[in-house]
């Protein structure tokens, strides 16, 4: 029990730390969700506590994953765009896909 | 929890520890990404641990699958194998042993000891005693889609926001697929299909008695959509001759918007369902949302607004 309780702060200071001090955004993007993960693990620990398990937590929870893919896809989107902006030139690898250089 | 327990326990958030680091820290993006994809599936195995089933099936579907398709994916977009560029992110020096460490180390013991006093929720007896009246068996699915079912509509709202942002930022790239030299994967992608809806049929089914439901079931049928894709298959959902497949995915949040205006109207609190037909409006519920939930991991997936047509050349704005 206190091990995940140990193992949730280790992985919340983990993401917290990518979070801030990662250049790349897509690291960044993991950071962040390794950070959702230790909160949601803090949550279901919490839930176990309690005589009887009390399933609300593990509802929050399940709600929250969802949101988390949600945040994920929308921050990927959001990334290759940029990504492609500021690419300075496309690269001969990359312009076998139509559409992607003429950023 | 024997000693076995604990030991296990032990190594499982060793592991975690580890990978957690390696996908936030590793020098190589690609090895970043599959170490976030092997700790989603060894969190999958700690949430059994922790009596949370439920969660369990969520994060092998969701946060492992799905989230792990979706950053596969977006590498392949963002590192056209330049090397490693991104090398040496972080690098220990001595002000870091002396200072960082320790502080990381007294923050994360801090949280510890915070979170071991946290008192327990008192909700458990209180759920387990309204179940009968829930229309379901399932603790966990009658608070998702009964007791705190505003929580779930406004989930699949931020669900069916994402995919309408998505989308708006353009057409999706053309190249939904790899070029693939192989055409063992179009032949897979067509087996295992039909297996995927079966898997995904029998989650939605148990869910109202056991850990499943919704969000597993529709998120192992937007792997088995994403697999397809993969496959080279195109992507139908916004073309006229194939139906109206566009309008599933808003159909889990009308669906569930209607729900609760018709049973305040008809006299209850907001999402109050007459508990005689509880348990079918749920089953409705369940299967719509599920379906919702599998078209949009899907359409997240395409990362743009897919064409009507399959190969009209594209440009970005």
């Amino acid at each position: 029990m206190l091990i995940y309780l140990a193992l949730a702060s280790v992985l919340f200071v983990i993401g917290l730390h990518g979070l801030f001090t990662a250049r790349n955004l897509l690291r960044r993007l993991l950071s962040l969700n390794v950070l959702t993960t230790a909160v949601f693990l803090l949550l279901v620990v919490i839930a176990r506590k309690a005589t009887p398990l009390d399933p609300v937590p593990h509802a929050m929870v399940l709600t929250g994953i969802v949101i988390a893919v949600s945040t994920t896809a929308v921050a990927l989107a959001l990334v290759e765009r940029i990504a492609l902006r500021h690419s300075p030139e496309p690269e001969p690898s990359a312009s076998t896909r139509p559409g992607e250089e003429d950023a | 929890m024997g000693l076995v327990g604990q030991v296990f326990d032990a190594l499982l958030a060793i592991a975690l520890v580890w990978l957690a680091w390696q996908a936030t820290r590793a020098a190589d993006l690609f090895r970043a990404v599959v170490s976030f994809i092997v700790f989603g599936l060894l969190m999958a195995v700690a949430w059994v641990r922790l009596e949370a089933p439920d969660i369990a099936l969520a994060e092998a579907a969701i946060g492992a699958g799905a989230t792990g398709a979706l950053l596969l994916s977006a590498l392949d977009r963002l590192a056209p194998r330049r090397g490693r560029s991104w090398a040496r992110v972080w690098r220990a020096d001595a002000r870091t042993w002396v200072l960082w460490v320790p502080a990381v180390m007294a923050l994360a013991g801090a949280l510890t000891a915070a979170a071991w006093q946290l008192p327990a929720p008192g909700l458990g007896a209180v759920a387990t005693g309204a179940l009968e009246q829930s229309g379901v068996d399932h603790a966990v699915t009658a608070v998702l889609l009964n007791f705190r079912a505003l929580d779930t509509l406004l989930e699949i709202g931020v669900l069916v926001l994402a995919a309408v942002a998505v989308w708006s930022m353009g057409p999706a790239p053309a190249a939904s697929a790899p070029v693939m030299p192989s055409p063992t994967l179009p032949m897979l992608g067509r087996t295992l299909f039909p297996v995927f809806v079966l898997v995904a049929a029998y989650l939605l089914w148990r869910g109202s008695h056991a850990p499943g439901g919704a969000f597993p079931a529709g998120a192992v049928l937007g792997a088995g959509g994403i697999l397809m894709l993969l496959a080279g298959a195109q992507p139908w959902i916004r073309s006229a001759e194939h139906g109206p497949w566009r309008a599933i995915l808003s159909a889990g949040f009308a669906v569930m918007l209607f729900a609760a205006i018709v049973g305040a109207l008809a006299g209850g609190a907001f999402f109050e369902y007459p508990a005689a037909i509880a348990s079918h409006a749920i089953l409705v519920l369940e299967v719509t949302a599920g379906m919702s939930i599998a078209l949009l991991l899907f359409a997240v997936y395409l990362r743009g607004e897919p064409h009507p047509a399959a190969d009209t050349d594209r440009q970005r704005c």
